[in-house]
């Protein structure tokens, strides 16, 4: 697969998880992609941290001051969508009102433990609002490319901080889908491009196959 | 019933050294105006709790955004927040020269411990950060298991002072918030003993119908009025 598809092939299977009506909050990066690879009659209501019930583009009359995303940049506010404060944002995030949320990783582990907020000694970012989501939605979604420099990031066991443990349902890169089971990781589908022995070499933790097993596209 | 004061003169009243919570996400809802007079007051040794770092290069092409104002000028002894990722010069006074401290608080628990401290409740109880470096923060105060699942006991936050901004005041002190400005601004309202509210436009009373009022006049202690922005 070309480096410049992989983005949106993540997000394109990503999409598929998401059903009408589902409140959804999504991380930087490749989850930001999702929503353009909605069915037309998949209709979402996607949160912001910041306190957006509803969040939409910031439109033709965009008002940077004072309606802005997670990140700081001009957003907006669909018909029917809303603003709370923050306590009110992280009940619905912490208090299990989220459906899905979509998050990138930089590891992730067979317990379906997640390091995505801190390179120890490189940069201090903050975890914003990652740690409450990932405790709080009823769904969690890990969507990444599957290796890093062609080193494996799904491994036996995170190296990096955690950003919260035993949280993750599913992974979804370019290579497969692999949903985390109290019996460890166990693959469900793959990308024809790719070979299960390709996937399983490119994934540290050990990979038990679905009796299930099928294509990605 | 809040005094109406001019930006210098509420200004005056944080002291060095004081703890002074700022509304705010990424500086949407910060106290635009009121933070650039106190960037300018000589005010020092603060420690600041706000949702993150903010950045350099607002909106509007301001230099400094938000709390990062005070951040660049160098009156941040110990930054309590979330997120500073955008702002650069928090990782180089923090890790090239240690000159500021940085506690990271996952978002929703500075939100709720902020809540926690305006409410008089002790704490609060969280699974947010169980089995992450949160175990090891100053804020965490131990671990709990209720009905089988584990919790943090983190503090609860109070502040000398905490910087508000809405977009209508009016003249009791009712707030009124526009867009994504209420973020954190509605419980650091109820969490301060000293209450200083930036309205962009101050109203007569009435102008805001009592349903629309989201802070209640009783928490506002000084107002100022920084125009439309």
């Amino acid at each position: 697969m070309e480096k410049s598809q992989i983005k949106g092939f993540i997000a394109a299977r990503v999409a598929k998880e998401l059903k009408d009506g589902d409140v959804v909050n999504l991380g930087i990066g490749v989850p930001t992609l999702v929503p353009n690879y909605l069915p037309q009659d998949v209709h979402v209501t996607l949160q912001a941290e910041i306190g957006t019930v509803g969040s939409a583009s910031a439109g033709d009359n965009p008002d940077p001051i004072h309606v802005v995303d997670a990140g700081g940049a001009p957003s907006g506010v669909r018909p029917g969508g809303c603003f709370i404060d923050s306590a009110t944002s992280f009940t619905l995030i912490r208090g299990g009102h989220v459906d899905a949320t979509v998050l990138g990783g930089l590891e992730v582990d067979e317990e379906g433990s997640l390091a995505n907020w801190l390179i120890p000694g490189k940069k201090m970012p903050g975890m914003g609002g990652a740690m409450d989501l990932l405790v709080g939605a009823k769904t969690v979604i890990v969507a990444m490319e599957h290796t890093a420099g062609g080193n494996p990031k799904i491994l036996k066991k995170c190296r990096l901080p955690y950003t919260a443990v035993k949280c993750v349902d599913k992974i979804i890169t370019e290579m497969a889908v692999i949903e985390v089971t109290d019996k460890g990781l166990v693959l469900t589908e793959y990308n024809p491009e790719f070979t299960v022995e390709q996937i399983q070499a490119a994934t540290e933790a050990t990979l038990t196959i679905s009796p299930n097993l099928k294509s990605m596209v | 019933m809040p005094k109406f004061v001019s930006m210098e003169e509420a200004a005056k009243l944080i002291p060095s050294g004081a703890t002074v919570m700022v509304g705010g996400f990424m500086g949407c809802g910060s106290a635009h105006r009121f933070l650039t007079t106190l960037s300018q007051s000589g005010v020092k040794d603060l420690t600041v709790i706000c949702n993150d770092g903010s950045k350099p290069g607002g909106p509007l092409g301001e230099e400094y955004y938000g709390v990062a104002k005070l951040i660049h000028n160098r009156q941040v002894k110990r930054l309590i927040t979330s997120h500073v990722g955008l702002n650069p010069e928090v990782a180089q006074q923090n890790m090239q020269e240690g000159t500021l401290e940085v506690t990271l608080v996952p978002q929703g628990s500075l939100a709720e411990m902020i809540r926690a401290g305006g409410a008089g409740l002790g704490g609060i109880l969280t699974p947010t950060g169980v089995g992450t470096v949160v175990e090891e923060s100053p804020l965490c105060l131990g671990k709990q298991t209720i009905n089988g699942r584990d919790y943090l006991l983190m503090a609860p936050l109070h502040a000398d002072f905490a910087i508000i901004a809405g977009y209508k005041i009016d003249r009791e002190g009712n707030v009124w918030y526009k867009g994504t400005t209420i973020n954190h601004n509605l419980v650091m309202a109820t969490a301060a003993d000293t209450v200083i509210a930036e309205a962009e436009q101050v109203v007569e009373v009435g102008t805001i119908a009592p349903e629309d009022v989201r802070t209640a006049g009783v928490f506002v202690d000084y107002v100022v009025e920084g125009g439309l922005y």
